[in-house]
């Protein structure tokens, strides 16, 4: 299994919030190969267990396995689809975007605009609101409702693109990435010990608001939680203090959120075994699994590695496999010390 | 039918640079026509004569090229600046992927995470200055050895059919161009009685730049561009009349802002679809230009358009119902089969 042919598996396979039926099949099949058991639960939250050598304690990385999307709200007349947004959208990364509809069969569109022709004067300087866009199937509207029907979702079309340098993009790149860390560190725990039992998730209805993080952190109440997610990249136009780089290593999250000695440890370790590695900072909880994961049940003690990501809830989301490969020997040297790491700062 | 439309569809050719789309027309036509020639601004000629005496000497038109960008400028972190070629609305670059140059280097245009903007960002589109265009290149050393200042690109876009209707880049004009094709590709029992020159015209985009030398050169007695042209059967707020519409057949222009359609060709066309059974519509809008109206006035040669109607041209894919290309090839052929009847 190969790095990159899982990352255009993971990024191309659909699964928006809330039906996430496709990538979680595709990630359980990942796990059976690379965990002692693997499964999904009824939200379509999947589940590997990597068994430990003493089972003396549970360790849960979660990494969403969701994407923003859309679902057909209504029909125009016409045959045109109304939309209603999943997760967070910038409405000027949608014009002129291929789209595909899960509907009865998948049905290929476009978020249709007005060519300059037959614009009129002022209209580029404006934003066209989500409520104003449609998608066009091109089919008649007969057509078309024998295919499709009220809330199905849609997603855009996305083909996994290598550039340059061991760059990525795609779509669906939050969170596959974090997904791919959780394989990428199941391989190198094949050939490592650990004392502890690694509970692997892929975590459902994140865009919305992290709730397959809450219901499996939740049901296996881990002694230490770690959520993998992206952070922004470097862009022009954004401070740097604001970014990481990418290629620089993962994102090691510093905040409330965070347990501050486990995360002092998570340091100690990548730079003993000389990992690159980079700091983030969220002055407060938001944004991640580990939001809900911290708080579920009687507390969940939690450190965070983000993979950078430019371009974030766009359909080119890029980022650098060395990051997602080093991130992955990171967590899996933790996971070796986890015991060891536990003991001495959180009792 | 559509496998010509499908492989000009997805050949490069931006104003400029047409190299890639006219070697694709050039192994489509060449079997087909007498002789193949080029001028020095790339322009395609090819001749179909009749073999009679005195025919009526036809110009078909239809432009290679296709609207897109060139690199201008690389940043010290390996990002690319660019700036359209051609009728661009900078609105439909955000978060597109794209290939540029001969070798189709990849590349992706991106925009701030919707999470780090300010609450009223959103609300303007991000202008051209925001922009840039990302190959994964490290610094401006790494990006300038891909693509040099200088190269264009177009939108990574592939032809796809669904159902009775075909997704694509460039239909404008591409559609022009493959029916053109089909035109040229008849068998030895059914010639023309007219003699032909099918011109593929550059730089259509930049301001009809390639037709403007052609007619001196061609110097025919007609001329019929073939165009992708705006469909505007989809929902807007001001929507009163579209320009044309899909599925309702060839659209003929009586004007736009270049040229007024020759009567006798426009008649000609429209008594053909009659007698055939043909649907067709008149274009509804008179905004635009095509290669006629720098060909029709160079000595004064009747002329007229007759389009293929597309919704979104000028935007990364458009889609186009394959019964209006064939009804408008079906047109096409059989008013130039019965052309006397214009004479």
């Amino acid at each position: 299994m190969k790095t990159e042919d899982m990352l255009k598996a993971l990024t191309e396979a659909p699964g928006i919030s809330g039906a996430e039926d496709d990538v979680a099949h595709l990630l359980r099949n990942y796990f059976a190969r690379l965990a002692d058991e693997a499964s999904i639960d009824k939200f379509q939250n999947v589940i590997g267990v990597k068994k430990g050598r003493t089972s003396g304690g549970k360790l849960m990385m979660a990494a969403h396995i969701d994407q923003i999307g859309f679902i057909v709200k209504t029909f125009d007349k016409g045959g045109f689809i109304r939309l209603a947004a999943v997760g967070g959208h910038d409405p000027r990364v949608l014009p002129g975007q291929s789209v595909v509809i899960y509907g009865q069969e998948q049905v290929r569109g476009i978020i249709g605009t007005t060519p300059p022709h037959l614009q009129k004067p002022g209209d580029t300087a404006k934003v066209t609101s989500l409520d104003d866009l449609y998608v066009d199937t091109g089919l008649e509207e007969e057509a078309l409702k024998r295919k499709v029907r009220i809330g199905d979702p849609i997603l855009f079309d996305n083909v996994c693109t290598r550039l340059q340098g061991g760059l990525y993009a795609a779509a669906a790149m939050d969170n596959r990435a974090g997904v791919l860390v959780l394989l990428e560190t199941l391989k190198i725990l094949e050939k490592m010990t650990h004392d502890w039992d690694i509970y692997m998730v892929g975590t459902v209805q994140e865009e919305v608001g992290t709730r397959g993080a809450a219901m499996t952190a939740y049901k296996i109440s881990p002694d230490v939680g770690i959520a993998i997610d992206v952070t922004f990249g470097d862009f022009p136009g954004i401070p740097e203090r604001d970014t990481a780089k990418l290629g620089k290593g993962g994102a090691v999250a510093v905040g409330p959120n965070f347990h501050p000695a486990l995360t002092e440890k998570l340091m100690q370790v990548a730079e003993e075994w000389e990992v690159p590695f980079q700091k983030e900072f969220n002055p407060r909880p938001g944004g991640t699994d580990a939001v809900s994961m911290q708080i579920a049940a009687k507390g969940i003690p939690m450190v965070q590695v983000s993979i950078p990501l430019r371009y974030m809830h766009t359909t080119v989301e890029t980022l650098d496999l060395k990051d997602i490969k080093r991130s992955a020997r990171l967590l899996a040297l933790f996971s070796a010390h986890i015991e060891q790491a536990h003991r001495e700062v959180v009792g | 039918m559509i496998q010509i439309l499908e492989k000009y569809s997805n050949a490069c050719g931006v104003s400029g640079h047409e190299d890639e789309i006219r070697s694709r027309i050039e192994e489509s036509v060449r079997d087909h026509v007498e002789s193949l020639s080029r001028d020095f601004m790339g322009n395609l000629y090819a001749f179909k004569p009749c073999g009679r005496q005195n025919a009526p000497h036809l110009l078909l038109v239809a432009h290679m090229d296709e609207i897109g960008l060139m690199i201008n400028g690389v940043e010290s972190n390996g990002m690319l600046r660019f700036v359209p070629v051609g009728g661009v609305d900078s609105r439909l670059l955000v978060s597109k992927r794209v290939i540029l140059g001969k070798d189709r280097v990849p590349g992706v245009i991106g925009a701030k995470p919707i999470h780090l903007q300010s609450r009223d960002e959103w609300k303007s589109p991000i202008p051209l200055s925001a922009l840039y265009i990302d190959i994964g290149a490290s610094d401006d050393k790494e990006a300038a050895a891909k693509v040099p200042p200088g190269t264009t690109g177009t939108f990574h876009t592939r032809f796809e059919t669904q159902e009775d209707v075909v997704f694509g880049k460039a239909f404008d004009d591409r559609a022009g161009c493959a029916l053109i094709t089909e035109l040229l590709m008849t068998e030895e029992d059914e010639a023309y009685p007219v003699d032909i020159t099918a011109v593929f015209t550059v730089q259509e985009e930049v301001g009809l730049r390639g037709a403007s030398v052609l007619a001196e050169r061609v110097r025919p007695d007609f001329t019929i561009a073939f165009e992708g042209t705006t469909a505007g059967d989809v929902p807007r707020d001001d929507y009163a009349s579209p320009s044309t519409e899909m599925r309702k057949g060839p659209a003929i222009s009586f004007m736009d802002r270049s040229a007024i359609g020759a009567p006798r060709l426009i008649n000609h066309f429209k008594a053909t679809a009659d007698k055939k059974k043909i649907p067709f519509q008149m274009k509804k809008t008179v905004s635009g230009g095509t290669d006629i109206g720098v060909i029709h006035t160079k000595g004064g040669i009747p002329s007229m358009v007759i389009s293929v109607p597309v919704r979104y041209i000028h935007a990364p894919r458009g889609i186009l119902a394959v019964e209006d290309y064939k009804n408008t090839f079906r047109l096409a052929k059989a008013a130039l089969m019965n052309f006397k009847e214009v004479l």
